[in-house]
Formats: structure tokens, sequence, C-alpha cells
């Protein structure tokens, strides 16, 4: 029982902000905790991975950490779900476990359970929207069996049928289950709304698309994929150079990695109006406000993490003051301007309430938003997202590991080795100017959807009380599952 | 990102097991060297500091592990432990208020407020509604006058603003657990906030909180179908011990619950004796245990509290619960067992590890891959605690078309398979080696580490144990799982739960509520 993920901040009120000004006056700078020393910090120069840029364009990272016996690497492939056939939507999740269970010519995926469980190690493979993944880990002495049959699996896979089937089975599950959850639900339709239900970041597998694929269409989707710029990184109790030569073996005769091809996406956004799900076995409505995000590479970035931070940042920001602390309408709240790495993510402000406050809640949340753009920024804000998110920026690559994870995305999505140096300087400089001009230009109240997943029976007063124009009705009902029941009902 | 996967299990029973799942094993080379690293104190006041050196990065992560979770709610106050543990973040006498002193005045009456209108509205004549509603504005007013004083969310603002990273608190039936990391050079301050919030909790702002936790069990409990499920399972199993009980609450309970109730809980179990501090990362020991111990020093002492009386008898009737509602079917049995303490602790572990662990494991085969009946199954071997007789739990999610008799059967025939017949050479070597291998991983992280070595100190007294059950994991044999599968898993012992799949019998009114 969590106390909660906070994502969103409140609207400070006159009568808040009065109470504040004293923490931060003069009056008030000896307070029992700012009387206590914080020293120097610790040097610390983070452990960079050895980059290897092969002929072919395949880039290597190698990251010892010899304080535990272990070995993992990964090898990271160009295209992901937002580029299978819509007709075959679900694809590339069946491709990420029938890989790895069909297993390679020389091992089936069973055979393969039985050796690697028995050393504790494992493989594994998996699809993502932008990209699918082979991984692998294991105990130092067995790091090059496992290795080996890693690339064997990379380079020879045998999609087996019956394992087809078998994901089938499981994404058929998955997908006559999609309802329970109104989290799910929520955040499933809310893609929907700020992308398009038809578009490569909204579209859902079906039982009728997925029923589509074939053994083949993995295979080839396998052949299309695996020429691309592969990323391989390894981590662990290692020797670099001997890790490198081995590298080197398996992926310098390769050809020349074809390029990602480039991307022609158009991102509209939502059509703004009430949208609402109805879920009569819930006395809670999830409230999510959403619209377009924005790209990491937009140089306003900084700002508007600043500007997130103040919104809904922590337990001190406006929407969480507000929502849950000053009102109690929420234990779950937050949002913000999320930037994607190769495309616009989405604006959210996320509200979960009791049925009957559905109305109050999101006026309340709209509250916040509307501030944001009319009730300037303050220093006091901005200091204080400054310390939340510069005093904790260290947490970013405080492991070896993050330090790899971090290299690698850098790489897969084009960006430089020193963006996180150069980002924490844009950081530091925001000003107050910045964050209200960052609020004018990217929030925008009138253009978001407000999309409402409850228990219409409870919700009073109704959601026409927004008055913002007639409510639209989502059906959720499953193409292809019988509407009496669901799968396995036993009556 | 794989989509729409079926989750393993229930949330709130994931919430509950981590904790155990993070128990395992090590090799005396690694006791050693935390030998080493590792430095313990027990203060006058009967509170125990555990510090760890892992100077990796210039961060800490602590642990505070408080021996009392939501088991030790009196009774009619369910969900009392998980209610603290909110207030907790609300500040103290020193910090979230503008004058303290006026504010305790404010608060008491508040407390004065909300006794009368609960005492009229439970009026066993009945009560005047004229008069809830005079009672109702009284205590509206009262908390009016007391948040004047506060400065809302200062104490988490202070941690968020010094760089505070995972700043959160889980509230178990077992225990309560408050956490964050921080850069090194915070060390003294983090001290002199969870201390001071440990020995100097005030009810600030407690009952709009109780809105909060309202809200938080209609998320986790009423809103969701596996909570759903999981709470009334827990109910049926249990016919006397807590862990029968709501860990978050009866609503009636949780709605009533006041400032006072939670303060006395404090003052019970937030004493020194029933509390173990555990920090890792880049921190001397020579130079932090001088500090904590300063500031620790200030939790009030006192014996630890008495063990409850309540034993759970033994289980003579099978019971099964049947929840018929929209959401799609799942099946899960569960059968009594002893507590972590049991030598057989690690014999269920071997169970669980051999029945469910990855895809080797026997129900998925059997299940899963061969007869293709259900999209996931595995077991757990202990919920929804580990510190009194707790529940071995099989768990099936099944495929569109199968149903949960089938989930039933299947299950038992592997369980039956268990008793007569030896579990295979491979697979004991293969959960001996996965539970090291398990524990070796879990030891490169400072929050993980921190959690682990807490739980084990307060559990067993010794941080070492984390290491040392490795050898109980060692001498396990397949005849004990033969014999403890015969004695746990019969149907006199067993309560199984599932969700028929039945949507409402009227169309779904559709239309965002009432005009």
């Amino acid at each position: 029982m969590k106390i909660g993920s906070i994502v969103c901040a409140p609207f400070v009120s006159l009568l808040l902000a009065a109470l504040m000004l004293p923490a931060a006056s003069p009056a008030q700078q000896n307070q029992p905790w700012e009387k206590i020393p914080i020293p120097p910090l610790h040097p610390f120069h983070p452990q960079q991975p050895k980059r290897i840029e092969l002929k072919n364009g395949i880039v290597l990272f190698l990251q010892e950490d010899h304080e535990l016996p272990f070995v993992s690497g990964s090898v990271l492939i160009p295209g992901g779900s937002r580029d299978e056939d819509p007709a075959k939507c679900g694809l590339v999740d069946l491709y990420g476990q029938a890989w790895r269970t069909s297993g390679s010519e020389k091992m089936n995926g069973d055979a393969m359970d039985d050796l690697l469980e028995s050393k504790a190690a494992h493989i594994e493979t998996a699809g993502d929207d932008d990209s699918t993944a082979l991984s692998w880990e294991s105990l130092k002495g067995d790091t090059d069996q496992v290795y080996d049959i890693a690339m064997d699996l990379l380079f020879h896979p045998k999609f087996n049928e019956q394992k087809l089937r078998l994901a089938q089975q499981q994404e058929a599950t998955g997908i006559v289950r999609r309802n329970d959850d109104v989290n799910e639900i929520a955040g499933r339709e809310s893609d929907k709304l700020v992308y398009g239900a038809e578009s490569p970041y909204g579209r859902q597998p079906e039982l009728a698309t997925i029923a589509k694929v074939t053994v083949a269409d993995l295979q080839a989707w396998h052949d299309r994929t695996i020429g691309g710029k592969l990323i391989i990184s390894v981590s662990g109790d290692f020797d670099s150079a001997a890790m490198e030569t081995k590298l080197r073996a398996n992926f310098e005769g390769l050809p020349q990695a074809k390029p990602n091809p480039a991307r022609h996406e158009v991102f509209p956004g939502p059509t703004p109006g009430v949208y609402f799900v109805n879920k009569e076995d819930v006395n809670q409505s999830t409230v999510e406000i959403v619209g377009l995000g924005t790209v990491r590479h937009n140089p306003d970035v900084p700002s508007i993490a600043m500007m997130n931070d103040v919104f809904a940042g922590g337990f001190a920001s406006r929407l969480f003051q507000r929502v849950r602390t000053q009102l109690g309408l929420a234990y779950e709240v937050g949002g913000g301007l999320a930037f994607g790495w190769d495309h616009p993510a989405t604006f959210g402000a996320v509200v979960v309430t009791k049925s009957g406050t559905t109305v109050d809640a999101i006026q309340q949340t709209y509250k916040v938003l509307d501030g944001l753009v009319d009730q300037p920024f303050t220093e006091e804000e901005l200091k204080r997202a400054k310390d939340n998110i510069l005093n904790s920026f260290l947490f970013r690559y405080d492991t070896k590991g993050k330090v790899l994870a971090q290299r690698v995305r850098l790489e897969f999505y084009g960006y430089p080795p020193d963006y996180l140096e150069t980002y924490k300087a844009a950081l530091e400089k925001v000003t107050v100017a910045d964050l209200n001009s960052a609020a004018k230009k990217y929030i925008h109240p009138d253009k978001y959807a407000v999309l409402v997943v409850g228990n219409g029976s409870e919700i009073k007063p109704g959601l026409d009380e927004l008055k913002m124009g007639p409510v639209h009705n989502i059906d959720i009902t499953i193409p292809g599952v019988p509407a009496a029941a669901g799968g396995g009902a036993e009556n | 990102m794989p989509r729409n996967l079926p989750g393993r299990l229930p949330i709130a029973m994931v919430a509950f097991l981590a904790l155990f799942l993070t128990c395992g094993i090590g090799f005396s080379q690694d006791l050693k060297s935390f030998e080493q690293r590792i430095t313990t104190k027990v203060l006058p006041n009967g509170l125990t500091i555990l510090i760890c050196e892992r100077p990796e990065a210039p961060v800490f992560a602590y642990t505070t592990f408080v021996d009392a979770g939501d088991v030790n709610d009196p009774s009619g106050e369910s969900g009392l432990a998980h209610m603290f543990e909110h207030l907790a973040f609300k500040g103290t006498s020193q910090i979230g208020t503008t004058d303290y002193a006026a504010e305790k005045v404010a608060l008491d009456n508040i407390e004065a407020a909300n006794d009368a209108l609960e005492a009229e509205k439970r009026n066993p004549a009945g009560s005047d509604p004229k008069k809830i509603e005079q009672l109702q504005s009284a205590f509206n007013d009262a908390q009016k006058a007391a948040q004047k004083y506060v400065i809302p969310n200062q104490f988490t603002d202070v941690a968020e603003r010094n760089g505070a990273h995972g700043l959160n608190a889980s509230t178990g039936l077992d225990q309560t657990m408050y956490f964050w990391s921080m850069p090194e050079n915070r060390l003294e301050l983090w001290a002199w906030l969870e201390s001071s919030r440990l020995s100097d909790a005030v009810p600030r702002e407690f009952y709009k909180e109780r809105s909060v936790v309202l809200e938080e069990r209609r998320m986790r409990t009423d809103s969701n179908p596996e909570g759903r499920m999981f709470e009334q399972l827990l109910a049926t199993a249990y016919v006397a011990h807590n862990y029968g009980r709501s860990g978050v609450g009866w609503p009636s309970e949780v709605s009533q619950i006041t400032a006072s109730e939670a303060m006395a809980f404090h003052r019970k179990y937030y004493i020194g004796s029933n509390i173990v501090v555990a920090v890792v990362g880049d921190v001397r020991a020579t130079e932090a245990m001088p500090i904590l111990e300063k500031y620790f020093s200030e939790v009030p002492g006192g014996p630890k509290p008495l063990e409850m009386t309540t034993v759970e008898p033994k289980q003579f009737a099978e019971k099964t619960v049947v929840i018929r509602d929209p959401s799609q079917p799942l099946y899960v049995e569960v059968y009594h067992r002893p507590n972590y303490q049991s030598p057989d602790d690690v014999v269920y572990d071997a169970i669980s590890d051999i029945m469910s662990n990855g895809r080797v494991s026997r129900l998925y085969r059997d299940m899963v891959r061969d007869q293709q009946i259900a999209a996931a199954a595995g077991g757990e071997s202990a919920a929804p605690g580990i510190k009194y007789p707790s529940l071995f739990l099989f768990y099936a999610y099944p495929l569109p078309g199968h149903t949960s008799n089938e989930m039933a059967t299947a299950i038992h025939k592997e369980i039956d398979r268990l008793k007569t017949t030896d579990v295979t050479d491979a697979e004991l070597a293969m959960y001996k080696t996965r539970t090291r291998a398990d524990l070796l991983r879990g030891l490169a992280d400072n929050q993980g580490l921190a959690n682990a070595l807490a739980t084990y100190q307060t559990r067993f007294g010794d941080w070492r144990e984390l290491f040392r059950q490795l050898d109980r994991v060692d001498k396990v044999t397949k005849a004990d799982i033969r014999r403890v599968a015969n004695a746990t898993f019969v149907a006199s012992n067993r309560t199984s739960a599932q969700i028929e799949t039945q949507m409402p019998a009227t169309p779904a009114k559709n239309d965002g509520g009432e005009k």
C-alpha cells in the first residue's frame, strides 16, 4: 500500500501562497533543518562504457562492472510495432514471444529453457513499439556458453508453428482481459484519442489481427530488421578486450547496416471534448485530460521539464497540493507534458476520484491547468523545481547499468553522448520568464480531450455539468468476443 | 513493450510477497565481505541502526522498518497502521507548521468536534439530522482553524528539494516501511527528517488524508477485480487471525478512524525496540554512526509490544468463494502453512520454485504449454504475510473458453505428483542454483539491499540470516518436498476463489452520469 506515485501539482491559492512565503523569507531562514550542514558531495566520475563503431555501422558498448559475478548483454534492433502491418497488428508482440520460445535450428526453445534455468541464466526476446531486443544474462562462469546460445538464437532462429500458436493464445487472453483493469482502459483509450485509433501509436491488436500472423511473417520480420543498425551492449564481470574480440567475430562480418527509414507522421492531437467509458463494477472514476506532448529535440524541453515539476512533480506541486492535499479528492494524481525521444509523447493530467466527485475533480484540475497559463510562475516555484530536479539528477547515472542504458538510448535515437550534461546545464539556466512562455506555448486547456472511465450510474452530478459540449460515449466492446460472456464463464 | 499480457499475480499479492521473495541465500565469502562492510548498533532506546558501506556512487538509500502493520490494527480500526503511515508524511512540531503551540490547540479542537460528531452519528436512539448538520459544520470549522497553521507538504518538500529519490512508504500486514535515496552529503539532513517523524508525529490534516486513503481503497480493492477477489479470499480462509482482515481497512472502519487512534497506534508501536533503520551506500560507518545515534536516540524507548494472542485454528472444512462479475475468469487456491520461522519455510520456497518459476516449471509446462488451458499459472509460498502462519497460494488465468474447474483439476494433478513422486535431481538442483543467484543479483542495489537487511535484522535479529539461509536451502531434500506437500495440500486445508464472468443483466446505461 504505497502512498502513491505522484506526478501532479496544485494551484497555489492566495491563502496558501501567503502561508508559504514565511518559509522562504529571511525571517525563517533558521529552521532546524536549514542549520544542518550540507558538505560538498564526494567527487564522482561515472564510468562511461567503451564505445566501438564497426565499419558496417553496428555499434558496441562495453561496460565492465566487477561488483557481482554476472555478465549481461543485449542486442537492440530498430523497428517495432509502430512499423508493423496494421492488418496484422500484434505481430511484433508475437514475434517477441515466439522468437525465444521457438529457439534456434540447433536448440529448440524448450531445450534452451532447461539448459539456461539449470544455470540460473536467461535469454529473452521482446518487442517494443520502436524496436525489438534479444538479451541474455548469466553467472560469470557461464558467460561463453550463454553468449554462444544467444548468438545462435540471434542469427539462426527457427520460428515454430506451435510456439506461435501459444503466443497467439496468450495475446488473445490479454485482449479478452483488457477491459478488466481501469488503468489499462484509460491508458489505451487516451492514446487513441491523442494519436487516433488507427495511428501506429494508438491502434490495438485485435483477435482478428493476431490470428492473421503466420510463421512466415515472423521470419520475414526477422529478416527485415536484423540487417538494421544494431546496438550491442554488454555489462558485468568480464574483460573488455576479450569481449570485444568475441563481439567483433560475430558482428564485424555482417553487411553494411541499413539506415533507419525516415518517418513521415503527422500528429494532429485529440478532438477536444468529453469522452466517457462506462464501467459498472467500479466506484471510482479515472480521469485523464490529454493532449499532444512534444519531442525531446525541442529546445524548450528544459523549460517544459521545470514547468512539469511545478505542475505535478511532487507533493508540493500545484496539482498535488490542490487536488490531493487541500481537497482530499484523490489518492492518485499526476501529469505533465511528456517528451518522446523521436516522436511527440502525450500531455496528460490524471486524477482518480470517487464517482460522486468526478465533475468536481475535473473542474479543480482545469483550474490548475488554466492557472499554468494565466497565473504567472514565481521565483519560489522555479527554485523549488530546480532543487527537485537538479539535486536528484545524480540518480540518472548512479549505477554503471544506468549509464550504459542511457548511452544506448542516446545512440539509438541519435542524440550526442554528452546529452545528459548539456541537458543539465540547460535546466540550470531556465528562468521564470521561460516557464511563463513555455506554459503559454504548450499548455492549451481548450484543446484537450477529457477521458473518464467510471461508473455512469454513480457519477452525480453528471458529466454534462462540465458544460464542455456533448459527452461522447466510447464503446469498448471487444470485437470477436461474445457479449454475454468473456472466455471461460462456467454458467 | 509487450502489451496486454495477463498479470502474473494480483497486484495486492505482489505487494505482500515482494518482501518474501527477496529472501534468499549467500556464499560464505559474501557473508565475509559484508561482515567487513556492515556495522550495527542497538541504541539505548532499543532502536537498531545498520550501516552497509557500498561506495559505488555518492548516494545512499535507507529503509526504516517498523515491526507493526495492519495486522496490529485494533478491532474496529482496520486500516489504522496504513493511516498512520500517511500521517508520517505530514510533518512534525517543527516542520510543516507556522506556530505549533497554536496548531496543537486547534488540532485538539478538531478531535473534540469529531468525537461529538461521531457520537451523534452513532447515537443508539438514532441521530438527529439537525444536530449532525451543526456538528459537521463545527467539525469543518475546526479543521479550517487548524489549517491556518499548516505549511502543506513541507516535510516531503524539504526531502525532495534535497534530492530525495524514490520517496515512498508501504504498509503491509506485517510491517511498515519508509524509504528513499539521497545524495550522500544529505545524510545528516535525512537523519533529522526521519528521526523527527518517528519521534514527533503530529496528526496534521488527518481527516483530509483519510479521504485520500479511502480513494486508495477504491482504486486498489473496490475497483479492481483481483483486489476484490483477494480481499474475499483472505476473509474466507481466516476465521480468527487478522490476516483475514482487509489490510487497507473495511470502508466503515477506515472512514471513522480518528487522529487520536492513529496517535495511540504510534505511541504503542513506534518505539525503538520495534524499529530497524538500515542505510546502504556511500557512507562511512565511523563517521555516520555517531550522527545517526544522535538523532535516532530521540525515538522513545519502551518494551516491545506483546505478541497478539490470536492463533488461527486448524482449518477443517474446505471453503470456496465464487465471485460472479463482469471481469474475466481467475482461479486461486490457498492452503494454510506455518510462518517464516518454520524449518520448512525453505521447503515451501522449493515447491513454489519447482511448480511455478519460469518456462521449465511444472505448472507452466502442463497448463500453459502442453494442455494449453491457461495463459499463466503459478504458486507463491507465503501470502498475505510471513510473520504469522500464512497461506501457500496457487493461481491460474484460464485461456478464453476454459474454466476454473479445469484450472483446479490441473493444479491438483500436479500437487498429487508432488505428493507421490520425488521431484527430479535436476529440479532440486535448479531451485538451489536459482535461489543462490537471485540472492546475489539483489546485492548490487542500495534500496533493495537496505530493504532486505532491515527485514532480516528484524525478523531474525541478525542480518546475516540473509546469507545463512542458503545453508538451509542447500539441505532441502526430495523427501522434505513430499512430506510437506502431503501435510499441506489437502482438501480440508484449502480455500479456493474464482471469478466467473457474468455481464450485467440489463444493458449498461452509458451516459456519463445523471442528467
